[in-house]
């Protein structure tokens, strides 16, 4: 667990707005091929974490750094995104103007310069690697249709494929299952198992079933900083977790 | 290959085509009416009507411009005149350099405001205008920098919205004063004007006026087929993914600031290239061109049509332009209130402009931010300041 | 070597003073020692008469001893009267010297000329400074001092420090020590008088005794020269120091005009996120409400027109205030979230608005009337202020402060608030959204029309009116920082001064040219202004 061997490596971070600290000493370390998972009442900095980690809020102090040798904190959005950390928001932001397909094809790893895409032309192997994200997330029929038109969980799947056609080393997925069935929140969990074999994963989920489904490692944030770590078990039975957030 | 398979994506939107072919026609009937069907026929078109639907080709170029930028890429911009006045000025350079010494007071190397104001020589940034190809470089080149600088300022600092539409109708404004100054050497309140001939060609003469209606109707051809080839190809579509969730593309990887500093600069060059066909066409450039109403006409003529529709802008730059002449010589006290009217009406009720209407645009069928009830729209907007970010 | 001559000046003084304390003669006496003119036979008669009516110590008696130095002092042969010879509208006519009413054209008329020596002149110069040095008012013998100052003459120092002596009024004392010192500097031999009397001149610190002194470089040297050079760095330093204040009122005067014209935008815009492109307009309207009252009250009660600002201030704010209530309800309710759709319906609005006004009161710039109290100018040291500029000052300041309590004191401000920080939950508690909506934005339109009424005093009222504040307006609360009333009055003054202090060396045009490239630049660097609102909900 050291910040060369480590993929992401967050040390004392502590980032506040107008006085009110939403990230207060935190640290954090991720294996490379771990996955894990976050929990903690609203308020407690889980997505402002993840801010921090993609570049969209500096952190007032602390250092964060990717793969033990690349410092976060001096390196913007797209930069970061290029290293390859991959995130999906809490409400889904799909391009909604734009088909299924195309949603993809944005994603799709590789050139991100305005003017290569002018005289881009879809490849075979660029073709494939969408046919087969349309396969895992289940879009294979509505790959034409507008992203608007999707329903709410369709739209999660959307951007978790999207995530894939990144291929990040790092996928950071902010609520993957608010709004979901129960089916549907089966098949998101099994998805990322799956994902997780070949890549880091930080989730973000406040339903219990899916974290205790999911059955990784589990990180208790409260008032921006660590409360407890360890296995679902070890962190729902801490007497503070029990107090601030799973209630008694 | 590459770029033929690029202009390919030109035509590729059955209405982009229908377009083309449709100022094709244009193109081939006017001058045929005008020079080919003897005078006194019912259907001989009068010699003022050739450089008048001329001016409107330009100014439908115009609106192309700005829809490139507006309806694919959510720049509300309000300075697009200024891009406009830019390529006109430096046409009209060309066209006073080439007025020699038939002027007023006859200096062969002296603009006539020049030698009114006691210049004695020409000052630098005059040199070279005498040439047309330098002066048609000019027309892309100061616009198209001007669109590079401000965009990659404005860009890189994520300034958008309205911000970017008011400190776009700051910088015409700005530009309007400077050229409003005789000391630019532009020649002040009157502008440019008095010109003679074009390439050898006498200016006023109607075969030169026809031949100038041509190029700004092939120049609107080419201007949608470029257009529409840019919105067709992959950039056209991470355009389009900036427009709807700027920093969602920014999480991709993407440049948002880079992306639409392409567009935002090849629009400049376009509205220029507008600017420069239509001074010759009138016969007049001068610093009102600047005026940020007439930015805001442009974005009229836009909404009108439809816009992210690319033809529509087109039509509604006709329409609008048509009607304004319409009203100014029928009843001109009263153009002013038909074409605030018209903003108030388009924007409230024909959001989707002309081409909506006809049910020509693709409809999402789930409810975008913008037609929600107010209070659903404060779940994602609660705090007024923060829309405006 | 100072005392002696003191004395002499101080015993001078008395001599002189005895005749000239004698109370100012009467008309009818003037009007007979002049009439001696007519009678005089010779040289010495006419110095008699001179010397008679410098011994009245009325300035009246001035213009004809002016004439005659000038020798258009001529006595009609018919009746013998005295009069002063003059062009009046073109023709050469008989004035009366001491009414200045023109008694007939001297086409027809005998005149004999008053006739003078140079030794004459002389005493009818020293006369006239002991007329004008001792006149009633104390701006003529201001004025009297300051020519002398200008023209040195070494005649004129006695009569200067009789006066001198007799002075009781401070700022007159110390311009008639000043004029005395420009003598001193000129004619005196004596070295330390002459310095004492650079250093007199240097207290008087504005340009005239610039000039004065850079006239004396040249012809002087040594400490005296020394003395003078240092003099002339002082009244540089001073000057630099009064431009600077001039400049800063400018400034502040012009700043608080945009702050006026911005402050209502600062509400619609800036507390409700609406984009108001016929806020112009609505300033326009509140200018031609103050012009229709001012005409109703030309008609009804014109004694009372002094007041007509005191009628036309609630008026505008309700003509503003109504017509931002129409266009809020009409047309801006079904756009919020839309901003730019809002910016262009609204600058529909705008257009429509302007070609109503056109329409009903014409094109051409229309006429409203300074009342007597906001007219004329004062003098704050080497500062010249006028009053209209001054009340407009206070004016914004004043509006300022009611603002600020109607938005952090009362129930609407207190809801305008709720509102726009949490739409949903200010609905949840009961608070008519809608009705606030509208009722802020009929407060800043109805603002907006009040700074149009201060804007009639010191603009034309023309259709266009609005149009030209329009730009600066949205720069001022963009600069500012939007939602901050303090952002609103700090980016006003702040343009305001910048704008002046460029001026001068860029030129009007060119200086708003490089404050607009400013303010691009500015919004680059910080997009939400100078008083930026921070913090997580922000950020997002």
């Amino acid at each position: 667990m050291s910040k060369a061997t480590s993929i992401l490596y967050l040390d004392g971070v502590s980032v506040s707005f107008d006085g009110f600290k939403a990230i207060n000493n935190l640290s954090l370390t991720l294996d490379p091929g771990e996955m894990r998972a976050i929990i903690g009442p609203n308020g407690a900095g889980k997505t402002t974490m993840m801010d921090i980690i993609t570049g969209k809020t500096r952190p007032d102090e602390g250092e964060v750094y990717f793969n033990g040798t690349i410092d976060l904190t001096r390196h913007d959005e797209a930069e970061i995104a290029m290293f390859g950390i991959g995130r999906k928001f809490q409400k889904p932001t799909v391009f909604e103007s734009q088909t299924v397909e195309d949603n993809l094809l944005l994603s799709l790893k590789g050139e991100r310069r305005g003017f290569p895409a002018l005289f881009y032309r879809k490849s075979k192997e660029d073709a494939a690697a969408i046919d087969e994200i349309l396969g895992t997330i289940r879009l294979e029929a509505r790959r034409k249709d507008l992203a608007a038109n999707l329903s709410h969980g369709q739209k999660q799947w959307l951007e978790i494929g999207m995530l894939l056609a990144q291929d990040p080393k790092v996928l950071l997925v902010d609520e993957p299952v608010a709004g979901m069935t129960d089916a549907e929140t089966e098949e998101t969990a099994r998805l990322l198992k799956e994902i997780a074999k070949t890549h880091s994963v930080i989730v973000v989920e406040h339903d219990m079933h899916f974290v205790r489904e999911l059955g990784v490692k589990v990180t208790c944030l409260h008032e921006g900083s660590v409360l407890a770590e360890g296995t679902l078990d070890h962190v729902s039975a801490d007497k503070r977790v029990i107090e601030v957030y799973l209630g008694r | 290959m590459i770029l033929a398979r690029f202009f390919a994506g030109g035509f590729r939107s059955p209405l982009v085509v229908a377009g083309m072919v449709i100022i094709l026609a244009l193109a081939v009937l006017v001058p045929v009416l005008n020079l080919a069907v003897p005078r006194g026929s019912a259907f001989h078109m009068p010699d003022y009507l050739v450089p008048l639907i001329g001016k409107y080709l330009c100014y439908a170029l115009l609106a192309l411009a700005l829809d490139l930028v507006w309806g694919f890429c959510g720049i509300l911009s309000l300075g697009h005149a200024a891009f406009f006045a830019l390529g006109g000025y430096a046409m009209g350079m060309y066209l006073m350099r080439q007025i020699g010494s038939r002027g007023v007071y006859g200096n062969p190397d002296l603009p006539d405001f020049m030698v009114f104001l006691n210049w004695k020589e020409l000052p630098w940034y005059w040199y070279g205008f005498d040439s047309f190809a330098f002066a048609m470089l000019m027309v892309v080149l100061v616009p198209g920098i001007l669109a590079l600088v401000f965009g990659w300022f404005a860009f890189r600092s994520r300034v958008t919205g309205v911000y970017l539409s008011i400190i776009t109708q700051a910088m015409t404004f700005a530009l309007m004063l400077a050229f409003f100054r005789n000391e630019m050497g532009f020649g002040g309140n009157n502008g440019l004007t008095d010109f003679k001939d074009i390439v050898g060609f006498d200016i006023a003469a109607q075969s030169t006026r026809v031949g100038l209606f041509i190029i700004s109707a092939a120049a609107l051809i080419i201007g949608l087929v470029i257009t529409s080839a840019v919105i067709n190809s992959k950039y056209g579509k991470i355009l389009a993914a900036v427009r709807d969730a700027e920093s969602r593309t920014r999480f991709l990887g993407y440049r948002p600031e880079n992306i639409k500093l392409i567009a935002f600069v090849l629009s400049a060059v376009i509205a220029g290239i507008a600017g420069a066909l239509y001074v010759p066409q009138v016969g007049i450039i001068n610093p009102g061109e600047f005026e940020p109403a007439n930015s805001i006409e442009v974005v009229v003529w836009t909404a009108v049509g439809g816009r992210a529709t690319l033809v529509g802008p087109i039509a509604g730059a006709f329409l609008v332009n048509a009607g304004k002449s319409w009203f100014t010589g029928v009843l001109p006290e009263y153009w002013l209130f038909a074409l605030g009217g018209l903003f108030i009406f388009v924007t409230l009720f024909m959001p989707k402009g002309i081409m909506g209407l006809l049910g020509l645009v693709r409809r999402r069928k789930s409810t975008p931010v913008d037609e929600m009830s107010p209070d659903a729209r404060a779940d994602i907007a609660p705090n007024a300041a923060e829309q405006q970010q | 070597m100072a005392f002696p001559s003191f004395l002499k000046t101080l015993l001078l003084g008395l001599l002189l003073a005895l005749p000239l304390t004698a109370a100012h003669a009467d008309e009818a006496e003037l009007r007979e020692i002049l009439g001696g003119f007519a009678q005089a036979r010779n040289f010495k008669d006419v110095e008699t008469v001179i010397e008679a009516l410098g011994k009245t110590g009325d300035s009246n008696a001035a213009p004809a001893l002016r004439a005659l130095n000038d020798g258009n002092l001529q006595v009609r042969a018919d009746d013998k009267t005295v009069v002063i010879v003059t062009r009046r509208g073109g023709q050469e006519v008989m004035v009366d010297p001491l009414t200045d009413e023109v008694i007939a054209p001297t086409q027809g008329v005998t005149l004999d000329k008053v006739k003078i020596k140079n030794s004459i002149r002389r005493l009818i110069a020293d006369a006239l400074s002991g007329l004008t040095l001792m006149a009633d008012n104390p701006d003529v013998r201001i004025s009297a001092a300051n020519t002398m100052f200008q023209n040195a003459d070494e005649s004129q120092l006695e009569a200067l420090e009789a006066a001198l002596a007799e002075e009781e009024n401070a700022r007159v004392r110390s311009r008639m020590e000043q004029a005395r010192a420009a003598i001193l500097l000129k004619f005196s031999s004596d070295e330390k008088t002459r310095i004492e009397a650079v250093d007199t001149i240097v207290s008087r610190g504005d340009r005239e005794a610039l000039a004065l002194l850079n006239g004396y470089v040249g012809q002087t040297e040594g400490a005296l020269r020394t003395r003078i050079e240092a003099g002339i760095g002082s009244i540089q330093d001073v000057q630099a120091f009064w431009n600077m204040g001039q400049n800063v009122w400018y400034g502040i005067s012009l700043g608080s005009v945009l702050f006026l014209a911005a402050i209502g935008l600062a509400i619609t815009f800036g507390v409700m996120g609406v984009i108001n492109m016929a806020h112009g307009e609505m300033v326009m309207l509140g200018a031609y409400t103050t012009f229709v009252v001012q005409q109703i009250m030309r008609d009804y009660a014109p004694d009372a027109l002094n007041y007509s600002l005191a009628i036309a201030l609630p008026a505008a704010f309700l003509v503003a205030g109504l017509a931002g209530l129409i266009i809020e309800r009409g047309i801006i309710r079904f756009l919020y979230g839309r901003p730019l759709e809002t910016l262009l319906a609204t600058w529909g609005v705008s257009l429509i608005l302007q070609q109503a006004v056109r329409t009903i009161f014409g094109p051409t710039n229309r006429e409203v009337s300074n009342p007597s109290w906001m007219s004329g100018a004062f003098e704050l040291g080497q500062l010249s202020i006028t009053w209209n500029r001054m009340w407009i000052v206070v004016f914004a300041l004043g509006v300022f402060v009611v603002l600020l309590l109607v938005i952090n004191r009362t129930r609407l401000g207190l809801f305008m608030r709720a509102v726009t920080q949490n739409r949903r939950m200010a609905s949840a508690m009961g608070i008519r959204t809608p009705w606030v909506d509208a009722l802020t934005f009929a407060l800043g339109s109805g603002i907006a029309g009040i700074a149009g009424v201060a804007l009639s005093q010191i603009d034309n009222v023309s259709p266009n009116l609005g149009q030209g504040y329009i730009i600066d307006s949205f720069m001022v609360v963009v600069f500012g920082g939007v939602g901050n009333l303090w952002g609103t009055l700090v980016g006003g003054l702040t343009l305001g001064i910048a704008n002046k202090f460029l001026e001068p060396f860029a030129g009007a045009v060119f200086g708003k040219i490089l404050v607009l490239i400013f303010i691009i630049l500015f919004i680059q660097r910080r997009p939400r202004g100078l008083f930026a609102m921070r913090g997580r909900a922000v950020e997002q």
